[in-house]
């Protein structure tokens, strides 16, 4: 047979890994094609929405919802009585505490569902919302954790014995009634002891104030029963639809097979879709009693007030080294505001995530970690916000630090970074507080950044900057903000890492069609990230059958395989991983096949690209193509008909991506105002399958990270009143905002993973908050700044100017 | 957010307005873009069983530029603010301000009758119009009748309009010399954190005359008179900034909301209001 095609060729036909190959997800999302929970509607599909406290803490006397049922096209309102015999009032968090599904008996945060609406349309449940009419009693409200821990206010009377004990939490003992757990790592002696005797410490305590990852599409779910064969199936916004199966099994009762969760197109999650919401158990139940389709979905205000915040992490920290900056040991401390429950989405054995990757790209010998989790009268979640679990709070942490020791060192903060990292030859390193980084070269990823931005250049120009603002000639100062993160992501291993129970391995199912096409579908699910285009490309290289003829399917429990979902960048790392297995399953029998079509010894044919081809004799070839074929088509001996694999991979480690970020950002001293002159970002996160869909997930969260550094948060007033609940005051950058980014890369295959791939879509919002962070508060270095807590909004900015005395 | 049922209407001209509003009084309001009123009726906070559509009316829409005076029609868009080239050329500083206003989705809805009707304290055209010393014309039952911008504004959503007449045309003397709208905000779909609107004429060296007025630093806009009598004959030189500056604080009254504290909003009100200044004198 003649090859008219070059090998070249052949490679870009297939539009494998490393390609850009435009994402398959755009037609529809483009043209509005998309298909969201909200767009589902079902022949007699009714909704359901909640009434909610006005306020942060309060008994609840009573309910009363006569006159809700009058109103027109109400069917009915489900209260915590309602739920009671059914078990369902209350439901299991994720981080091992309980939570309420409507009040019983009291409210814990501002927003908190009470009572369900049911109605034939969303116009009439909120009118009926308004007809439920709500006796509380005002309680005192706690909103800062330190008061918490000291006052008498028991907000969890649910938690304390009758003798006033206090019995221990999921993650051990509890020191007092608002207290959810203490969380240690590393060595606590021996860190003291390296402190005490240091040449230089450099302390600091700062505040990671509560943000929310606010995805475009709110939280939402449509719930239908179906009486006659009892199936329950369940539509909705899911990070971990699989996980959300077994969850609803586990609490409902009903037969897992008997449950079909769905997450059809979800328009961002963020880690705010990874939780249970009261929202999905009511309107299972709503289903279940009226026999019909419910709705939920949330407002905006809703999601911001309610469903999952992130951060919310108040940090002290030490830090030591020699005089030359040697870091010789870190401690820190955490009081963690979780709210009023325990609502947080890590892996059961991390109640503060992977806080522990604390000490960063740097190599620290002595470290210690102390996370106190406390109650208060806040919206419950705790979530990883565009991040790994706590990943952004540990990396802010340890870039904070590293600048503050270099104020204290009077040192570049570059240079003390370069000084302290871990060097490419001491990987794998396992750090002090545990973790085994799997691979990395920082310094070339350092130097690169550094030669990009010209940083000596940029030094010299803040010089002069601050000796004109001296001389009165300019009222703006620069900052330079400097990062260098390391992320661990990919959970994880089944050795440590689990969610209720669940091992958290992911899976990939590849069917090979006889004309040479396939699909295959994934445990995770996308929500924006591109897996139909890159999960596509994997396989492409993996089978040689071009990715347009690859359709990735994912998000429908009847037919994926059991996965824990998408969220802290564990997709490629673990489905990823499991897709190239399960390819490579598919390339084991199609060797055979095509060895036999050849009539040759299986180890007598070698794949190329798209092809087998007899080893030696390059001419004589069997497409994949023709072996798909020959698979469905021919009896081949010893060889089962078909071409379909699956593999679970239970990743052996984390992955390690890491990066290097720095802005030039300009400060209007007398406004406040920050102006981003440029940014640049330096990614490696392993092997690229596609380098457009990482730039656009380097953008994506370099913005997060600009609103977050720069204004994001969720606010409360001493009442517990949320401020912040609407994007009026709620800040999402628009393009307006957003300066222009300058991407680059360094490639660190991780050595573990089937394809080196380490993940990427959570890096830039990791490295990002600190970066732009570090850049104001450099601005007010040479003023004698060392530290201010974000969001860096206007206000902030000025005051810091103000307080140093730079509007006299 | 949804907001309560409503009933509505779509009259075709402004006998059909007039009728509505007089037969439901407090209960009925007029709409014109809706990007003020439909937010507020979502939130449950503005409660309107009546809703009345403008758009139909006519007669509304359009702008007049002539020689010594302007006039904008009620249902005058943002958008078409922006795009007016005689208007742009007549008085810039409509535009610059319009600039600022929301996105240009927002834009192309809101209108300046319902920026200025609405006596939000955040809207930018309220204190446009009075540094530009606009008259409203409002027509009732009774007829029409001219209120002038400056004692337009009673508190926040309180204004001289009452509630059965509507704003029907904005009248502006053609404004002359340097000008500027100096806004600060948040993010883009903001209202101020503090914003100036400044215009200024000179006579050789020294300024003749000039007029200033503040938004969202107090319940109302602010027209500050004094500010400008501190500017008036100097040379617009850095006493005479800082007299302005000090005249315009003595006027404000700014509430601590999410954009900050009274302090930093009283400061960057005095550092937009010296920028305004500036600007406009290197255009007079
Ligand atoms: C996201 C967003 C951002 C915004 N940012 C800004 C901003 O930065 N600056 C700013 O100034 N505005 C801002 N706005 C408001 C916007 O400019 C509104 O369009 C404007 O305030 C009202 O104009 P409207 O035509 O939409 O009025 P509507 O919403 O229709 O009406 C507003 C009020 O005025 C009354 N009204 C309207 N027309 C008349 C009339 N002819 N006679 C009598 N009463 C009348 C109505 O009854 C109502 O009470 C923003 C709005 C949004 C949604």
């Amino acid at each position: 047979m003649k090859d008219e095609i070059t090998r070249e060729e052949r490679v870009d036909n297939l539009k494998g890994m490393g390609c850009s190959r435009k994402r398959v997800e755009d037609a529809r999302f483009t043209q509005g094609k998309g298909n969201y929970v909200d767009d589902i509607k079902l022949d007699g599909m009714l909704f359901g929405d909640f009434v909610r406290s006005p306020y942060a803490h309060a008994r609840i006397k009573n309910i009363d919802t006569s006159a809700a049922l009058e109103v027109p096209g109400v069917l009915a309102v489900l209260t915590a009585a309602d739920l009671e015999p059914l078990g369902l009032h209350w439901m299991p968090t994720l981080a091992g505490d309980k939570q309420m599904v409507l009040a019983d008996g009291k409210v814990l945060f501002q927003g908190q569902e009470v009572a369900f609406v049911v109605a034939e349309d969303r116009f009439a449940a909120a009118d009926g919302i308004e007809a439920v009419v709500v006796d509380y009693e005002e309680l005192p409200v706690i909103v800062d954790p330190f008061k918490a821990l000291q006052s008498d206010v028991v907000l969890r009377e649910d938690l304390v014995a009758e003798d006033g004990t206090i019995p221990d939490g999921a993650h051990g003992p509890r020191k007092h009634p608002n207290h959810i757990f203490t969380w240690e790592a590393g060595d606590k002696a021996p860190t003291e002891e390296v402190i005490a005797n240091a040449d230089v410490v450099a302390e600091e305590s700062m505040y990671y104030h509560r943000t929310h990852p606010c995805p475009l599409e709110t939280c939402g779910c449509v719930a239908s029963m179906d009486k006659v064969n009892g199936k329950l199936t369940l539509w909705g916004t899911f990070q971990a639809p699989h996980a959300i199966r077994t969850i609803v099994s586990l609490i409902s009762g009903i037969e897992e097979h008997n449950i079909r969760v769905i997450s059809p197109d979800i328009g961002g999650g963020f880690g705010n879709k990874v939780g249970a919401y009261p929202g999905y158990v009511c309107s299972v139940v709503a289903s279940i009693v009226t026999g019909k389709p419910v709705k939920w979905v949330e407002d905006r205000m809703d999601n911001l007030m309610t469903t999952a915040f992130a951060r919310d992490y108040w940090m002290k920290g030490k830090i030591s080294a020699t005089k030359d900056g040697k870091i010789t040991g870190l401690q820190c401390h955490v009081t963690a505001d979780h709210g009023g429950f325990d609502a947080c989405a890590d892996p059961t054995k991390f109640p503060a995530g992977f806080m522990n990757i604390c000490t960063g790209s740097y190599d620290i010998p002595t470290a210690y970690l102390e996370v106190d989790g406390v109650y208060t009268n806040k919206a419950p979640g705790g979530v990883s916000y565009r991040c790994s679990f706590r990943v952004t709070e540990a990396v802010y942490f340890i870039e904070r630090m590293v600048e503050v020791l270099a104020i204290k060192l009077n040192m570049d903060a570059a240079e003390l970074r370069r000084i302290n990292f871990i060097k490419k030859e001491q990987f794998p390193y396992t750090a002090a507080l545990g973790w085994e980084y799997d691979s990395g070269d920082y310094h070339t990823a350092w130097d690169k950044a550094l030669k990009a931005v010209d940083y000596d250049g940029l030094r010299k120009e803040q010089a002069e900057r601050v000796a004109a603002f001296k001389r009165g000639e300019t009222r703006k100062l620069m900052g330079i903000g400097l990062s260098f993160f390391t992320e661990i992501v990919g959970a994880g291993p089944v050795k440590n890492c689990d969610i209720l129970g669940l091992g958290m391995f992911d899976s990939c199912e590849i069917r090979i069609h006889p004309t040479g096409s396939a699909i295959a579908r994934l445990g995770t699910i996308s929500q924006g990230q591109g897996h139909a285009t890159t999960f596509a490309q994997i396989l492409a290289s993996e089978i040689g059958l071009p990715a347009d003829s690859i359709t990735i399917e994912e998000g429908d429990t009847d037919t994926a395989p059991y996965g824990l979902g998408t969220y802290g960048s564990r997709s490629t790392p673990v489905a990823g991983a499991a897709t190239a297995m399960a390819g490579r399953k598919i390339r084991a029998k199609a060797q055979m096949i095509a060895a036999y079509l050849l009539e040759v010894h299986d180890n007598d044919v070698e794949f190329d690209v798209d092809r087998f081809a007899v080893k030696g004799a390059p001419e004589k070839f069997k497409t994949m193509k023709e072996i798909a074929f020959a698979a469905y088509n021919q009896a081949i001996p010893g060889i089962e008909p078909g071409l379909e694999a699956v593999s679970y991979y239970d990743p052996p480690n984390m992955t390690y991506p890491f990066g290097a970020y720095v802005c030039v950002m300009d400060i209007d001293v007398d406004t406040g105002v920050p102006e981003i002159r440029r940014f640049y970002a330096l990614d490696d996160c392993g092997t690229r399958i596609n380098p457009m869909i990482i730039e656009g997930q380097v953008h994506g969260g370099l913005t997060e990270a600009l609103a977050v550094a720069l204004g994001q948060e969720i606010a409360y007033d001493d009442m517990g009143n949320c401020k912040t609940g609407t994007l009026m005051d709620f800040f999402l950058p628009t393009a307006w905002e957003v300066p222009n980014y300058e991407t680059d890369f360094t490639v660190t295959p991780s050595p573990h993973h089937p394809i080196g791939a380490k993940g990427v879509g959570e890096s830039p919002h990791v490295g990002g908050v600190p970066c732009f962070s570090n850049a104001v508060q450099d601005a007010f270095r040479p003023f004698g700044n060392t530290h201010t807590n974000m969001p860096h909004d206007h206000w902030r900015i000025w005051k810091t100017a103000n307080e140093l005395g730079l509007h006299d | 957010m949804i907001p309560a049922a409503f009933e509505y209407y779509r009259p075709q001209d402004m006998a059909g307005v007039l009728a509505i509003l007089e037969e439901h009084g407090d209960d009925a309001r007029v709409m014109a873009g809706g990007h003020s009123l439909i937010p507020m009726m979502k939130l449950r906070m503005a409660d309107v069983p009546h809703l009345i559509d403008l758009q139909d009316v006519g007669g509304m829409s359009d702008i007049d530029v002539g020689t010594d005076s302007i006039t904008i029609g009620a249902l005058v868009t943002q958008s078409d603010i922006i795009d007016h080239a005689g208007l742009a050329a007549a008085a810039p500083i409509l535009r610059e301000a319009a600039l600022q206003i929301a996105d240009p989705q927002v834009r192309y809805m809101g209108t300046v009758g319902g920026n200025v009707a609405n006596g939000d304290p955040g809207n930018d055209m309220p204190g446009l119009m009075q540094c530009l010393d606009a008259t409203f014309t409002v027509v009732g039952a009774d007829g029409t009748r001219d209120i002038p911008a400056r004692e337009f504004y009673e508190a926040a959503y309180m204004t001289a309009r009452e509630d059965d007449e509507v704003l029907t045309t904005v009248t502006i003397p053609t404004p002359k010399g340097g000008w500027a709208y100096e806004k600060q905000k948040r993010k883009i779909g903001d209202y101020a954190t503090a914003a100036a609107a400044v215009q200024i004429t000179k006579d050789g060296d020294t300024c003749s005359s000039v007029s200033i007025a503040m938004t969202n630093l107090s319940d109302t806009p602010i027209y500050s008179e004094a500010a400008g009598a501190a500017l008036v004959s100097t040379t617009v030189d850095d006493a005479a900034l800082k007299a302005a500056m000090a005249a315009m604080l003595e006027d404000i009254d700014p509430t601590e909301d999410n954009r900050g504290p009274v302090a930093f909003k009283k400061h960057v009100a005095g550092v937009i209001l010296r920028r305004a200044i500036e600007r406009a004198w290197s255009r007079a």
